[in-house]
């Protein structure tokens, strides 16, 4: 019985079994405290397409070998950038999120190619430094933001006309566009087909990606450089293209973020966005050397629902708002029980 | 840029006349790099310079023993500790007791100091064991692990105070009595370490004290690495399989290299806070590892290699530095911001520079051995 058992346990895995169970308990207590379960749902389900593009940008690098992508601000860096552009220009609607995206994405292949020539002259060390060369740009980017030659007075300071606001409100610009796109109604749940449609569809993209030629090599430099450089797959051009990718998907991340949460955060606010990507990731089932499409959709749905409906509902029980807390202690246990399996090493 | 030829030409200067001076230049670039960028500074900033003295002195008393706990991992080859902010809050919850108690002076700060101990010292056990199971890895897993205390410390001080633990203290808790306010005025045991030999010497308002704790840590620190325990570190942070062939019980001395780190940054964060008189609860362990990290590279450790004197060199360069950037950036944009992001952005690209470094040279090392076998 017990081996019976165990095999499915292990298949699904613990954490995700210990999620999973506190989630229905929470969506108990909802229901029995009288809850608009249709609710939560609906605001979970916007948070999962919110978040999913910056977990998703996780897939490539750990399928090429680099492991956790802790450099993502690099990308979302970029995507700022981009929206930023757009918003100077006065573009409204999709016009102003397409052209966000296209002149963030440029930016990002430039940078992100970068950023793999640095991890390559680091390897072993790639977590470590693409956290800290993450941390130092957007700490430089924070005295860019402060000179940058931005003239669009809804984006500078009202005294002075010069640097950027902290934080930018989008609704005269594409804020919620994917959000009030397709919306439908199911059983009393809104679904914004618009927000988790573009989602779905670049997790389709990359899927893709990963049955075309180039996306196989990734594969197998990925998880064996040897004999990938045996089979005539140039290992290096692999981890370049894998990390340029992931650093394009956290600029588009980064701009479907904003557009749903209807501001833009410049200065420190991205410094820490890399990690609650980077648990949803491993929440799912990652591991440090492989991560598939269901990882980021599994990972991402029990870890923004949980945050979601966690404040609403523990607050019925509890003052104060212990969701941070849960997030805190959640995203990082997960990450610590990452990298302490027994997974090479030394 | 200017700094950076200027240091260039020194280099350049000391390689015809003096090759020693050179050969100690290079092997100190950092430290050089930074003390040509603070003096800049300082002229632009046109800074008094007692007030700099001032603030310079205070900040290496109460900085010296968070920057001197990170010696010993470095030295047992556990890379730098960024988990040193879990001893930061062995020592916060230690102060926080002693001010619940309301225990006045020097008698209240040593008991935190008592309290602090045996909270660190299981912290400093669990944490070992964690990086031991992460080797390789435990940089990015002590980082990680002081998030993830972080979390624990707010579940404690923000629900469990008040509601579970047994704190009735409308002061210190928040008006819904769940929870300790955002800032304790620590009025029982401010300065009291500093008080007691505290005097001017031209200007210049000296802790005696403080000072002198700092130098028996360094003493005490030298004296711990010249025992057998501190030679089987350095035994562990050269090689850990010839170590264990050499009988040497790894994982053991890892762990107690990490108990003996929490322990001084424990200590490290009450002098810290007794000299800065209130406590920020939420906020005034976070910084507390990157900044130390950031002070001992800037003063040129490595790594792999971390001195006491680069402690100390760091410590003065770096709060320099912290003193007056802001200042230069008001005078030399009119913007103060840039002159606090730049800080910022210092304290970020050291540690990312001497992380890549640390790379560089651990693969040349590796390319060096495959040839060795090749050959």
């Amino acid at each position: 019985m017990r081996v019976k058992l165990r095999q499915p346990v292990e298949q699904i895995g613990v954490p995700r079994l210990i999620i999973a169970a506190f989630l229905v308990v929470l969506f108990v207590v909802a229901y029995v405290t009288n809850m608009s379960v249709s609710q939560l749902v609906s605001d979970s389900l916007i948070r999962v397409g919110m978040n999913g593009v910056l977990v998703l940008a996780m897939v490539p690098t750990i399928s090429c070998g680099v492991g956790l992508n802790f450099g993502l601000p690099l990308g979302i860096i970029c995507g700022l950038v981009g929206s930023l552009i757009s918003m100077e220009m006065n573009l409204r609607g999709f016009a102003g999120f397409f052209a966000a995206i296209g002149c963030a994405v440029p930016l990002a292949v430039l940078v992100g190619y970068a950023y793999a020539r640095l991890l390559e002259s680091v390897r072993g060390q790639e977590m470590m430094v693409g956290t800290y060369a993450g941390f130092s740009v957007v700490a430089l980017m924070c005295i860019f933001w402060l000179m940058a030659p931005f003239k669009n007075p809804a984006l500078i300071w009202a005294i002075g006309g010069k640097g950027l606001r902290y934080t930018l409100t989008l609704s005269n610009h594409f804020g919620k566009v994917l959000n009030n796109f397709l919306v439908f109604r199911v059983f009393g749940v809104s679904i914004s087909g618009g927000l988790l449609g573009f989602f779905l569809l670049l997790c389709l993209l990359v899927h893709l990606f990963f049955r075309s030629k180039l996306g196989i090599a990734m594969l197998a430099a990925g998880t064996n450089p040897l004999f990938a450089r045996s089979a005539g797959i140039d290992v290096r051009r692999m981890k370049a293209a894998g990390v340029t990718i992931s650093t394009v998907l956290g600029a588009i991340g980064i701009i479907v973020y904003a557009q749903s949460y209807g501001f833009l955060q410049l200065y420190l606010a991205p410094l820490m966005m890399a990690f609650p990507a980077v648990a949803s990731i491993l929440i799912g089932g990652a591991r440090l050397q492989r991560a598939t499409i269901s990882n980021v959709i599994v990972g991402t749905v029990l870890f923004q629902t949980l945050l979601t409906i966690a404040l609403p509902v523990t607050s019925r029980v509890i003052q104060g708002d212990i969701s941070e807390v849960a997030r805190l202690i959640i995203s990082n246990g997960m990450i610590l029980y990452a990298l302490t399996r027994a997974t090479g090493g030394k | 840029m200017a700094e950076v030829s200027r240091a260039r030409t020194t280099v350049a200067a000391g390689r015809s006349v003096f090759p020693g001076v050179r050969r100690q230049l290079a092997a100190n670039s950092v430290p050089v790099l930074f003390l040509a960028l603070s003096l800049t500074m300082v002229v632009i900033a046109g800074l008094d310079v007692t007030f700099l003295l001032n603030e310079v002195v205070t900040r290496l008393a109460r900085n010296s023993l968070l920057v001197l706990s990170l010696l010993i991992p470095v030295t047992a080859g556990m890379g730098l500790n960024f988990g040193i902010v879990i001893g930061a809050m062995a020592g916060q919850a230690a102060i926080i007791a002693v001010t619940y108690w309301g225990v006045p002076g020097i008698g209240g700060f040593l008991l935190a100091c008592l309290l602090s101990t045996p909270l660190a010292i299981l912290a400093g056990w669990f944490a070992g064991h964690v990086l031991n199971m992460a080797k390789g890895r435990e940089m990015i897993t002590s980082m990680i692990l002081g998030f993830f205390a972080n979390g624990i410390y707010q579940l404690v001080f923000l629900f469990l105070v008040g509601s579970v633990i047994p704190i009735r203290s409308p002061s210190l808790l928040l008006p819904s009595g769940v929870g300790l306010r955002n800032t304790v005025d620590l009025i029982a045991t401010a300065q009291s370490l500093d008080m007691i030999v505290w005097p001017f010497v031209g200007g210049v308002r000296i802790p005696v004290v403080t000072l002198a704790v700092g130098v028996l840590m360094c003493l005490a620190i030298t004296f711990i690495l010249k025992t057998k325990l501190g030679q089987d570190m350095r035994a562990v942070g050269q090689d850990m399989h010839i170590a264990e062939i050499m009988g040497i019980k790894v994982n053991r001395t890892r762990i107690i290299a990490m108990i003996l780190s929490t322990v001084i940054a424990a200590w490290g964060q009450l002098v810290f806070l007794q000299n800065i008189g209130t406590l920020n609860t939420y906020n005034s362990h976070e910084q507390v590892g990157m900044f130390s990290i950031a002070a001992l590279l800037v003063g040129g450790a490595t790594t792999q290699r971390a001195t006491i004197w680069h402690a100390i060199v760091g410590i003065i360069l770096f709060h320099t530095l912290f003193v007056v950037s802001p200042l230069a950036g008001q005078k030399l944009l009119g913007v103060p911001q840039v002159g606090e992001y730049f800080r910022v952005f210092v304290a970020y690209g050291i540690i990312g520079v001497a992380l890549a470094l640390h790379a560089w040279r651990g693969r040349a090392a590796q390319r060096a051995a495959q040839a060795a076998l090749a050959d």
